[in-house]
């Protein structure tokens, strides 16, 4: 049983009148994968921008334990230091890739702060230092290691912008991973997927889990996706949790069921809803 | 007291011309998004309008002055509205959809044409024209220091009011106002419904313009002078009114005039003169910096 | 209205039936008496009537044969360039390009009368302009038909892969230039006027071109580089080289301070509270007289010595002018003031180069493609832990020591600086420089630099229109190339040469 990597405790985020997340506590497990579903609005990307720093929650412990056993406060972190210090790194539910960069300029930059450091803060890097080079020559490598997972290593120089929206899905995981995260986090990675990008996805994410022994939380409204890879469940509805285990005690729980199909609950399931939650029609 | 009183109603003055500009700031921002920095220099193309108009009914043998006014009023907005028209149309139109940048150098570069056209037109030199509106009334007598309130002072806050008046009820009551509105929260949306976006962008700066050449008109009767470089000091004032006030915001927009005319008219009556544009700029770094949507304006989340 | 702007201009149609094309003429004509229309009354009250001073009095005169002329002109060119796009290129180009070459022979004659001038002036450029849109428009035409990219693109590509080779002869030229039999004072002054120039874009270029924020108060580190090369070479008796450094520290400082609260500005916020700090240190400047001796300037600056040699006719006793040494060592030569003249101008060309080298350097360092990246999109790379003040904070502090430097020379070239040289003109005219040139580039600030400063230099009676026409370029090419003339980005150029291609 690995160690928790992420707790959140009860936290709260309130936009003006409207409570988006209310007392929402959850345990992501590192080397684990955590899904976050709930019907829309139920506050999933809420807590998502809470975590990594676009939002600042007055209410709420979000504590994110590094290797070494340090613990990172991450409601009172900057945006950026998340990303740079507790090291967790996400994508964008609307793909934020750097359009009119190169998909290998878009993973250089994921590496802009080892390469700043070796570098020596831009002033040793003017004189062309050795070290500096080398930490390049690393960059590119991890660059190219994660384009060759991603099978984009031949459209390294094509502009991000013009590739085809399954291959973006896939550079700004790659990007993420650059970082060397502790903690990935995938704002609904599969949305426009097909049926085989989407069992593409499944075996990239279980490989980061498996290859690189992280933690990956992640949002998703696919079922094939969240039912086959997750470790963890958390429900989420209208702001509150609703039910948080394994696949199998969260695709029979009853209030699960009702949140996403409403009240009725004697009607029944869609022949798909009902083999994505491997529920027995 | 008698001198903060004198300075209070100068202030206002002041204040209700800044307002007028400040107006087609907030205006333009609050619909396309951009500041446009031409704006001061339409501004001081009212005044010389208005200068020109004046000595030409002069020469025309109107001399009776409330309709000698209505007329410069009229053919000052008028034409100052046209000239704002048409910066829109060709420095910022082809720009709609192009980086940030763009329509704010294309703005620059307008507003260094335009100082320089009426500078290569008119000459390099103030213009001056004799007080057209004389008197004052005795508000009180203080140890010696006479409180005065300008018949031109009236003049110019009833003008503001009744402009103010009428902006709001346009904005608000007629169709043109519903679809200026709907422009600001969402122009795709707004033209896949048929608002005419172009003719209404264009519009919004036909409003602003035609404020300007009033604000124009005026500050060349208050103060007798006017010359080519005016408008950029009084244009950044104007714009640091708007933003004060909340941009985006139109009653905003006139409360941040007033407050920045009664500010630069207290701080050189009671400090000294030569710092007091260093006082508005702080207020604007200021501003920006802790309060970015302003007094009166709206928070904005960003959606991420 | 039909297009100006940057879309590629329509393929020819070819010639229709009758009707249709006399339907479209009189569209053409009923369009180009609209815009007559629209610069008549435009023209009216600012072009038709001049105000005149005579004395401490206001007096009206009015102008309206030239206004008249003017608007025709207008008129005329509109339709020609609507006939431009119709098809009838080549009659135009040959009518336009026969006037333009007409117009400059009668002015130069003196065919033209005084007060009509510039209306003259007007209609050549009119003219000329008609002339290079038809031929671009052709020639377009047959690129479209090979290659894809428009030709503005291509030319920018071109340039820039060209400037490899460019850039050495410039710079040869630019190094062999004050040893040239033609070369006099005049021409050493001109080229240090625009080596200042080019510095200053160059240095502004790292805040606007490569990190893309917008600075319209740049001339503020100008005049804290300039002021405080002054102070301090007059208080503690430095000589160039050792008070430069401090002037740049200065500077940067200045930057720093200055952009820390306010780089978290948007794009046009950020641009106004610069312009409004560049104000600030003018009137500050201007003000503050135990500092700066308010308007009346520093003077008496410490002029730059060969290696302790001044550049005087009579030296104090003991010490030898740089002519004496010259004589004694080299060849014999009397005192001149082009000798210190030279001098500068080396001094601002190692500057310039000094500039231009850190900048290409700087260019193949991960900070500039972050600095590219938070232009793109800064909310992303926060979630990749960049950290987009102190990224910013740096393009700043840089940008402010260049212009920290160009301040101290201006300091040492003038002998004399007061708060008028630095207004927000200044900071109107580099920005010029940086966005007509090509933002990001360093070959286009060169050329914008040498068009802008150099030209009316020469021209030197069209010194009051050259602002006119700095105004009207930036907003013309804003709308043709809103990147700027010479804008144009390769990645593997800037990049890491070794893209992951498979072996």
């Amino acid at each position: 049983m690995t160690a928790a990597l992420l707790t959140v405790e009860h936290l709260t985020m309130r936009f003006g009148g409207l409570v988006a997340v209310d007392d929402v506590s959850f345990t992501a497990i590192d080397r684990q994968i955590t899904a976050l579903i709930g019907p829309n609005g139920a506050g999933k990307t809420t807590v998502f921008n809470c975590v990594t720093g676009f939002y600042r929650p007055r209410v709420g412990r979000l504590a994110l334990r590094a290797a070494d056993g340090h613990e990172f406060l991450l409601e009172r972190m900057d945006g950026f230091r998340i990303a740079q210090q507790a090291r967790i790194a996400r994508t964008f539910q609307n793909i934020r890739l750097f359009p009119r960069m190169s998909v290998l300029e878009n993973l250089m930059v994921a590496q802009h702060n080892r390469l700043m450091r070796a570098s020596g803060y831009t002033l040793v890097g003017l004189f062309g230092l050795g070290v500096y080079r080398r930490a390049r020559e690393a960059a590119l490598e991890r660059a190219r290691y994660w384009l060759d997972r991603v099978h984009l290593l031949d459209r390294a120089d094509d502009e991000a912008g013009n590739l085809p929206y399954g291959a973006q899905r896939r550079l700004e995981i790659a990007r993420a991973m650059c970082t060397e995260p502790v903690l990935l986090c995938l704002d609904e990675p599969a949305a426009g997927l097909n049926a085989r990008e989407s069992s593409e996805l499944n075996e990239l994410i279980l490989f980061i889990r498996d290859a690189h022994q992280i933690g990956v939380l992640l949002i998703e409204h696919d079922m094939s996706v969240v039912m086959k890879i997750s470790d963890h469940i958390v429900v989420l509805d209208h702001g509150r949790k609703l039910a948080d285990g394994n696949p199998a005690a969260v695709r029979s729980d009853p209030s699960v069921i009702r949140a996403y199909l409403g009240e009725e609950e004697d009607e029944e399931l869609p022949a798909e809803v009902a083999r994505d939650l491997g529920v027995r029609s | 007291m008698a001198y903060f009183l004198q300075q209070l109603i100068n202030g206002l003055t002041l204040g209700s011309m800044f307002g007028l500009i400040a107006i087609g700031y907030t205006m333009v921002y609050g619909i396309i998004g951009m500041i446009n920095f031409a704006h001061g220099d339409i501004f001081m193309i009212g005044g010389f309008i208005a200068i020109i108009a004046f000595m030409t009914l002069g020469l025309a043998g109107i001399t009776w002055m409330p309709l000698a006014l209505l007329c410069i009023l009229i053919l000052a907005m008028a034409f100052t509205a046209l000239h704002g028209w048409t910066v829109e149309r060709i420095a910022y139109r082809p720009l709609r959809g192009s980086n940030r940048l763009a329509p704010l150098i294309s703005a620059i570069g307008m507003s260094i044409f335009l100082q320089n056209y009426v500078q290569l037109l008119q000459g390099a030199r103030n213009k001056a024209l004799p007080p057209v509106i004389h008197g004052s009334i005795e508000l009180m007598d203080v140890d010696g220091f006479t409180v005065q309130l300008g018949y031109l002072q009236i003049v110019i806050m009833l003008l503001t009011v009744v402009l103010m008046i009428g902006l709001t009820l346009l904005i608000t009551r007629t169709s043109l106002g519903r679809q200026q509105r709907a422009c600001e929260q969402d122009m795709k949306m707004a033209s896949l419904l048929g608002v005419d976006v172009d003719r209404t962008i264009a519009l919004t700066f036909v409003m602003g313009a035609g404020l300007a050449a009033v604000a124009g008109l005026v500050w060349l009767m208050y103060y007798g002078v006017i010359d080519f470089f005016v408008g950029f000091m009084a244009g950044i004032k104007a714009f640091t009114a708007a933003v004060l006030g909340g941009i985006g915001s139109l009653p905003g927009a006139m409360l941040g005039g007033i407050l920045i005319g009664l500010i630069d008219t207290f701080w050189a009556g009671y400090f000294s003169s030569d710092y007091k544009d260093v006082a508005t700029f702080a207020i604007l770094v200021l501003v920006l910096i802790f309060r970015p949507t302003g007094l009166l304006g709206k928070s904005d989340v960003e959606k991420v | 209205m039909s297009s100006t702007s940057a879309a590629p201009p329509p393929a020819v149609m070819p010639p229709a039936t009758a009707q249709p094309r006399r339907a479209a003429l009189a569209l053409i004509v009923k369009d180009a008496l609209v815009i007559g229309a629209i610069a008549l009354a435009l023209a009216i009250p600012l072009v038709g009537f001049k105000t005149v001073d005579r004395g401490s009095t206001t007096l009206l005169e009015t102008r309206f044969g030239p206004m008249l002329c003017g608007v025709s002109v207008i008129a005329l060119g509109r339709l020609a360039f609507s006939l431009i796009n119709a098809g009838y290129t080549r009659t135009v180009f040959t009518v336009a390009a026969t006037l333009a070459s007409a117009w400059p022979l009668a002015v130069i004659l003196g065919a033209a009368p005084k007060g009509w001038l510039p209306l003259a002036w007007m209609s050549w450029l009119v003219a000329l302009s008609l002339a290079l849109r038809a031929a671009y428009v052709v020639w377009s035409e047959r690129a479209a038909a090979g290659g894809n990219l428009a030709p503005g693109e291509r030319m920018a590509a071109t340039v820039q892969r060209l400037s490899a080779f460019i850039a050495p002869v410039l710079i040869a030229f630019a190094v062999a230039m004050p040893m040239l039999p033609l070369a006099d004072q005049r021409w050493v002054d001109l080229g240090i006027l625009v080596l200042t120039y080019i510095m200053l874009g160059w240095g502004l270029n790292v805040v606007v071109g490569l990190a893309g924020l917008l600075d319209l108060g740049y001339v503020a580190f100008y005049a804290v580089g300039a002021y405080s090369f002054a102070i301090f070479a007059k208080t503690f008796a430095l000589n160039f080289w050792e008070a430069l450094p401090i002037a740049g520290l200065l500077a940067a400082t200045f930057g720093v301070l200055l952009g820390f609260p306010v780089l978290r500005l948007r794009g046009d916020y950020l641009a106004i509270v610069t312009l409004g700090f560049g104000e600030i240190v003018r009137v500050v400047l201007l003000n503050w007289s135990d500092l700066s001796n308010g308007p009346k300037g520093i003077g008496d600056i410490p002029r730059p010595s060969f290696f302790g040699m001044p550049f005087s006719a009579a030296p104090p006793a003991g010490v030898t002018s740089f002519h004496q040494w010259f004589s004694q060592h080299l060849w014999e030569v009397s005192f001149s003031p082009i000798q210190r003249a030279i001098y500068l101008y080396y001094i601002i060309l190692a500057l310039a180069l000094l500039t231009n080298w850190f900048t290409l350097r700087i260019r193949k360092l991960p900070i500039s493609l972050a600095w590219e990246a938070l232009r793109e999109d800064e909310i992303a790379c926060r979630a990749l832990g960049i950290n987009p003040t102190s990224t910013k904070l740096t393009a700043f502090a840089i940008g402010a020591m260049f212009g920290g430097f160009a301040g101290a020379f201006f300091a040492t070239r003038q002998g004399f600086i007061s708060p008028e040289s630095f207004n927000f003109m200044e900071s109107a005219i580099i920005l010029a420089i940086v966005v007509l040139g090509g933002m990001g580039t360093q070959i286009g600030v060169v050329i914008a630099a040498i068009l802008l400063i150099g030209g009316p230099e020469w021209f030197r009676d069209l010194e009051s229109y050259r602002m006119l026409a700095f105004g009207a370029l930036m907003v013309l090419i804003m709308i043709w190339r809103p990147r700027g003339l010479l804008a144009f980005r390769e990645p593997t150029l800037r990049l890491k040469p070794v893209s992951a291609k498979s072996p």
